[in-house]
């Protein structure tokens, strides 16, 4: 999976400075040639946060520092950056030409780290990894870096309270929304939660308590893995994972249900009868919108989308395409991961995509080269009307096969996101709006 | 001596080249005297933020060409924020005569570690003739990055190879961020690519002809070239590989700003005899005027030029003086390219504005064409008087936050994205105007007052957002000196 990439939907390892940026007073350090946080603040967009974009703290790499390296600059820099900005977690990462002239980043930061400060580093050369995989080494990180230095052995568990890891900040355009949406249910079913980043966590302080969660939840098919299996072993956490996006009524519900099993089992004592009664509380509320609108899904006669095209990560395209199908009647046709998913899970990933449907077998491809995903949809010929839910890469598409089109994946030039979300039972909601709003938007 | 040698696969970075710098304080006139008498040294930070990147800029130079693929040799991330070029394309367009855009053609080699221990190239060939058979462009751009630099991937020699191969130009651009901290080394990266392989001899001239290097700004030449009887040849946004390879049969190159252009304009006199009009772009009065007279006598068209500019004059200046009056006094600060930002600077002096300041990103003593009367800083100190507290800033906004509060001007002009959030957080109403030809002519003056009031006057939304805007800056470096951490010397070549 390391072939050319056009049209690229992520970023080099570096990219995971926007995990940095997404906890509440964090700052970013990079430790890299000038353009690094350009291109970072570029792909993302609108992403600055408290002090990431233009803020971040810089070495800026010149030819001086390829030849004699550039430890001494950042050692000056880290100790400037206390001067002016004010934060509660520093976060050095490296680039390319860092890792390339070998500097001992090491050892700069542990100077401070000694000293108490809440400094850590992490290795983001941008040929390491990509951002999908950066953003569980840099967690890793400040757990190891950071947080460890907290733990108290006196301190014991609490079995209600879960750490968890889902959307990958930025990366996920709707992550504010999605874990506002997971808190919210957590909180439902009787758990309480660390969601780490965005502004309903507790920052630094949240992260602090890491240790004491109960168990660790994942939402994701396959990043963020890392984090989940490293506190598995560090801090004896067993987790709990969900291996897509839950979207809508029968998954959100599922998800729910596998979840409170899960949590029980482990200690949790959740009262099945309030979990429970939150769970209908929420269904029915989630399908008195799909009653009223089935009409106009069945009726309305000047046309709707029939089948969807879907180029995002494995976690979207799972959770969106069993969602479209079976709660809204859109037909997924040929799905894209456009993720780079390391081999080792994409068998995992096809096999659930074998279960989205129990009817038809529904095309799933990995092509971090979206390009080649463009190719071949603009190759396809499917009866009815299309929509793509894709990046903004793919509104030309649309336009070319006359489809509708939903921006829902980075990056995302033409569609303003802020907080919300489609994961659960309001975001599966959300979706529905976003995409018959566009359909609807056609007819002037 | 001649700053272009399109013999060499690279062109020198500006530090070298032209002697640029990138950190100063003092006045402008103070800046401009101790270029001219060759003392001009610059500065190192020891507390710095992220700077732009000069593949970037050479992306900016190749991307908007219309029928042309960008391959950019490296990890993944150094093509992280191009897809804006691609929007650029597909919104600007309909300004410039494109009304169908194509999707733009960017691609990664997607380095990764092992071809950073056993090198790039097979990855690099392979991506050139996958491009040529998915896109079937006019030409192929190869823009370096940092990784490709260091481990030392021969680019050079396996564009020309692959060239050879697929029978169209594949162009080795060499523009890797570390090489300059002034990312507009970019543009001229870009550019030698262009002009080493695409620019053919001429064989006759279009005696109409004008070659404007600029960005993708509104069509405005082709009213004004229009009443001139003369034709634009935009380069190299929007423009064909086709026309820009007879880009030399050009009576005249124009820059839009000479931070962009410098290059471009001097090779296209030197190696292809395209006269370079050697003035400052036409940003206020006396600027407008000297432009298009140097126009006229290099188009052999002056008596349409006296023409032209009295018609303008006739039209506009009561427009001018009325602005004027309603801005007289008002302070103002400027953060630009370089430039670009003397030319802001003339347009606020020319509106009887009084700027207090500006954090310009870089100076280039001269250009490449040697010309001191191109020096556009220069011309807006000479028009008009001395700029106080000029301040050579590489975007870094440490330093403008701390001297917008203090300064605290009733507005901020910008011309580059993320540098109006701090003047709106401090309540300054903040301006930036996209369209470089925006402010252009006499019009322009019109256009820029006319925007500046309306800044001024719509203040609600800035003044709400200091009351609740989140500031990480500490106390401390608020208090500071703007320039405390500027310091010493580095070894950059006087000039």
């Amino acid at each position: 999976m390391s072939g050319l990439i056009e049209q690229q939907r992520f970023m080099c390892a570096i990219g995971g400075m926007q995990t940095v940026v997404a906890i509440p007073r964090a700052v970013p350090i990079l430790h890299s040639g000038p353009g690094c946080g350009t291109m970072v603040s570029g792909f993302f967009e609108r992403a600055t946060g408290y002090s990431g974009g233009s803020t971040a703290p810089c070495t800026n790499f010149s030819e001086s520092e390829v030849v004699f390296g550039g430890a001494e600059k950042l050692q000056r820099l880290i100790e400037n950056t206390y001067k002016v900005l004010d934060t509660d977690l520093q976060v050095v990462l490296t680039g390319c030409t860092s890792a390339i002239v070998g500097d001992d980043v090491g050892s700069v930061v542990s100077t401070f780290a000694d000293e108490g400060k809440p400094i850590v580093y992490v290795e983001t050369a941008g040929f390491k990894s990509t951002n999908y995989e950066a953003h569980s080494t840099i967690v890793n990180a400040i757990i190891d870096q950071y947080v460890d230095k907290f733990i108290d052995a006196a301190d014991e568990k609490d079995p209600k309270l879960v750490n968890l890891f889902a959307s990958i900040p930025y990366q996920d355009p709707f992550w504010k929304g999605n874990l506002e949406e997971y808190k919210r249910l957590l909180e439902g079913i009787g758990l309480k939660v660390n969601i780490l980043f965005g502004p309903y966590s507790g920052g630094v302080d949240e992260w602090r308590s890491i240790p004491k969660a109960g168990f660790n939840i994942l939402i994701s098919p396959w990043y963020g893995t890392e984090i989940v299996t490293h506190l598995e072993a560090k801090y004896n956490q067993p987790f709990f994972q969900f291996p897509y996006i839950p979207i809508g009524g029968n998954e959100t519900t599922r998800f729910l249900e596998d979840l409170i099993i899960f949590a029980n089992d482990h200690g949790a004592e959740l009262s099945m009868e309030q979990a429970k009664h939150f769970i209908k509380t929420e269904e029915l509320a989630f399908y008195e919108e799909i009653d009223n609108l089935a009409t106009f899904l069945l009726e309305f006669r000047y046309g709707l989308p029939s089948f969807v095209h879907i180029l995002h990560d494995a976690g979207y395209v799972l959770g969106i395409s069993k969602f479209l199908l079976h709660e809204v009647g859109i037909i997924p046709k040929e799905l894209f991961i456009t993720d780079d998913t390391p081999e080792e899970y994409q068998e995992l990933i096809t096999s659930l995509g074998l279960k989205i449907s129990e009817k038809r077998a529904i095309p799933i491809l990995f092509k971090a080269d979206a390009g080649e995903a463009q190719e071949i949809i603009k190759k396809t010929d499917h009866r009815g009307r299309g929509l793509i839910i894709g990046s903004g890469w793919d509104k030309e598409l649309a336009k070319d096969k006359n489809y509708d089109f939903l921006s829902a994946a980075l990056p995302s030039p033409y569609r303003m996101i802020l907080t919300s979300g489609y994961a659960g039972y309001k975001g599966g909601l959300r979706l529905i709006e976003d995409i018959y709003n566009k359909a609807l938007d056609t007819y002037r | 001596m001649s700053k272009v040698n399109l013999e060499r696969s690279e062109v020198e970075v500006r530090e070298r080249r032209l002697g640029s710098i990138t950190g100063f304080e003092g006045s402008a006139k103070e800046l401009i005297d101790s270029a001219r008498c060759g003392s001009l040294k610059d500065k190192s930070r020891s507390f710095s933020q992220c700077l732009g990147c000069s593949t970037s800029n050479a992306a900016c130079t190749v991307i908007l060409i219309q029928d042309a693929a960008v391959i950019s040799h490296g990890p993944v991330g150094c093509g992280g924020c191009l897809h804006e070029f691609a929007f650029t394309y597909r919104v600007n367009g309909v300004h410039r005569g494109v009304d169908n855009p194509t999707q733009r053609r960017i691609f990664s080699t997607n380095m990764k570690e092992e071809d950073t221990i056993y090198g790039g190239s097979e990855k690099l060939f392979k991506t050139i003739y996958e491009v040529e058979r998915r896109v079937k462009p006019k030409a192929i751009f190869i823009v370096t990055t940092c990784a490709s630099g260091i481990i030392g991937d021969d680019v050079e020699s396996i564009a020309e190879e692959a060239e050879d191969e697929i029978g169209i130009p594949v162009v080795a651009i060499f523009c890797e961020g570390f090489r300059s901290k002034i990312w507009t080394s970019g543009f001229d990266a870009g550019y030698h690519g262009i002009a080493r392989k695409l620019i053919k001899k001429a064989t006759k001239k279009q005696t109409d002809l004008v070659n404007i290097i600029n960005f993708w700004g509104t069509d405005i030449f082709a009213d004004w070239f229009g009443r001139l009887g003369l034709r634009a040849n935009y380069l190299t946004p929007y423009a064909t590989i086709d026309q820009i390879a007879h880009s030399s049969e050009a009576i005249a190159t124009i820059q839009i700003c000479s931070t962009l252009g410098s290059y471009l304009g001097a090779a296209l006199e030197q190696e292809y005899d395209v006269p370079e009009i050697r003035v400052s772009p036409p940003y206020g009065i006396a600027q407008t005027d000297r432009w298009f007279r140097e126009l006229g006598k290099i188009a052999n068209r002056e008596k349409e030029v006296e023409i032209f500019l009295a018609e303008e004059r006739e039209r506009w200046l009561p427009q001018i003086e009325e602005l004027r009056k309603q801005l007289a006094g008002k302070t103002a600060y400027v953060t630009a390219g370089a430039s670009h930002g003397h030319s802001l600077l003339a347009l606020l002096k020319e509106l009887g504005m009084n700027p207090q300041g500006a954090a310009i990103f870089h100076h280039d003593p001269i250009y490449d064409n040697g010309a001191v009367e191109s020096d556009s800083l220069q011309n807006v100190v000479n028009d008009y008087g001395d700029i106080p507290n000029y301040n050579v800033c590489n975007k870094q906004e440490y330093e403008l936050v701390n001297v917008l509060n203090r300064i605290r001007p009733d507005v901020l002009l910008a011309r580059h994205g993320g540098m109006t959030l701090w003047g709106a957080k401090f309540g300054i109403p903040s301006l930036l105007i996209g369209d470089e030809h925006f402010g252009m002519g006499y019009q322009g003056i019109v256009q820029y007052g006319e925007r500046i009031l309306e800044t001024i006057e719509n203040d609600e939304f800035v003044k709400n957002l200091e009351k609740h805007a989140i500031n990480p800056y500490t106390k401390w470096w608020l208090d500071q000196d703007p320039y405390a951490f500027l310091g010493g010397d580095t070894n950059v070549r006087t000039y």
